[in-house]
């Protein structure tokens, strides 16, 4: 029981995301942008609050930027701090970016002389820094997606198709065209199928001036979707995980994948 | 070449003469304020339908001159109803819609109602959409209804409460 107990709030500490005390998020400057170049620039960071740099940075290693023709963008000017993580992006093409980390990697934890090891990294790094013949080894892959989009112009899809892989925010309403009052209706992938009775959680930003966060608890349906009537405009973050046995994964036990998605409402 | 120009100058005068019985007139008030930092507003006039699409664009005021941030589209965005329904898909700037901001006071416009932006229009209801927004100011948006097509005199009006004035719109019957 203890054991159990243990791993899984070591499953917990070892996905930020999925943590039910941090949120880890990239917060874009704005979401809505005209003119031939206008420059997004966004912040990335784990916190306890919404969007507080309170915590840790958001490394940036695994920045993938999709520009509305499907090609990867590159941000500029990326920096780390104490707290936050920033970097730049001229918003050359017109229509939607789809701005993420994504991190693809393990987890490890097993006994040596008598002590607990833990271990995390990437897929291929297992085989030459996790001992196979540990006592009680458990591996588990690791797949997270933090994310956010933004849009020069006119909303367009391209940049919005499922890589199908982990879980995916589909939008039915385009991410970039949500106002107060409004209800919008997305879709969630797994490894991109529909995936029914996700748990999602929605948090308004600006969580330090309310004394509760004000959590809106939300499941998918049959085809995946899911509906978020707005109450008001601002910055709003979608968090939600999920766990299956399909990894490639040599000797794991199974994957665990995170989502986090930061989505601007704007008012009438 | 001088007859040519004096031709010209004649033929555009009566044109404008002859347009008169049939244009849509309207004033459209912004108001004077006595703030420390004042911008000119954005404002974009256009037609909505019962669905809140828009079905024709009528002006948009913005700064046209270029400042260290460029042109002045990167704010085209702060008009948001109207940004939502039609700016978003068009590229500024369009013939005929968009033109300079203005300064306080009262502006008279004319909308010739042979334009087929709305002369094509299906009869049905529709809102007149007045929307500004200033920078380091606010955002106000007003609406007029009215009907399509025109069986008589449509005088409408709305007053605004902070960016925008008066604004009037007299619509002639439709021939």
């Amino acid at each position: 029981m203890n054991r159990l107990l243990l791993s899984f709030v070591f499953l917990l500490a070892a996905v930020p995301s999925a943590s039910y005390a941090h949120k880890v998020w990239l917060l874009p400057s704005q979401t809505v942008f005209s003119g031939p170049e206008p420059w997004l620039t966004v912040d990335a960071a784990v916190s306890n609050d919404l969007f507080y740099f309170n915590h840790f940075p958001l490394r940036l290693d695994n920045l993938v930027i999709t520009a509305p023709d499907g090609t990867e963008a590159e941000a500029q000017n990326q920096s780390t701090g104490k707290y936050r993580s920033v970097f730049d992006l001229p918003l050359t093409q017109r229509g939607t970016y789809r701005v993420a980390v994504v991190n693809d990697g393990a987890f490890a934890s097993w006994e040596e002389n008598g002590e607990r090891r833990r271990w995390r990294g990437s897929a291929d790094a297992i085989a030459s820094e996790v001992p196979a013949d540990a006592d009680n080894l458990r591996i588990t892959e690791s797949f997270g997606r933090v994310e956010t989009f933004v849009t020069n112009g006119a909303p367009s899809q391209e940049a919005l198709q499922p890589v199908g892989k982990g879980i995916e925010l589909i939008p039915v309403t385009h991410p970039n065209d949500l106002y107060a009052g409004e209800t919008a209706t997305f879709r969630f992938l797994v490894n991109g199928q529909p995936q029914k009775d996700m748990e999602i959680v929605v948090i308004q930003g600006g969580t330090r001036y309310r004394n509760s966060q004000e959590e809106l608890n939300v499941t998918t349906n049959e085809e995946g979707e899911f509906q978020i009537t707005w109450a008001e405009p601002g910055m709003h973050w979608i968090e939600t995980s999920h766990q299956d046995d399909e990894t490639k994964i040599e000797n794991a036990s199974g994957r665990r994948m995170s989502y986090a998605g930061t989505f601007e409402v704007l008012p009438q | 070449m001088l007859n040519r120009i004096a031709l010209m100058l004649g033929i555009t005068l009566l044109g404008v003469c002859q347009a008169t019985a049939e244009d849509w007139q309207a004033t459209v008030e912004i108001p004077r304020l006595n703030v420390s930092e004042y911008h000119r507003p954005y404002v974009a006039i256009w037609i909505q339908d019962e669905n809140r699409k828009c079905v024709a664009n009528l002006a948009v005021w913005y700064q046209l001159t270029k400042s260290g941030e460029g042109e002045g589209t990167k704010w085209l965005p702060d008009l948001r109803q109207w940004w939502r329904r039609s700016g978003r898909s068009l590229q500024m700037p369009v013939d005929g819609v968009s033109s300079a901001t203005r300064p306080a006071g009262k502006h008279e416009l004319m909308f010739n109602d042979a334009n087929q932006r709305f002369s094509k229009l299906p009869a049905g209801k529709y809102s007149l959409m007045v929307e500004a927004s200033r920078e380091v100011g606010g955002r106000e948006v007003l609406e007029l209804p009215f009907e399509w097509p025109s069986k008589t005199t449509q005088k409408l009006k709305a007053a605004g409460k902070e960016e925008l004035g008066e604004i009037t719109f007299v619509i002639p019957p439709t021939k």
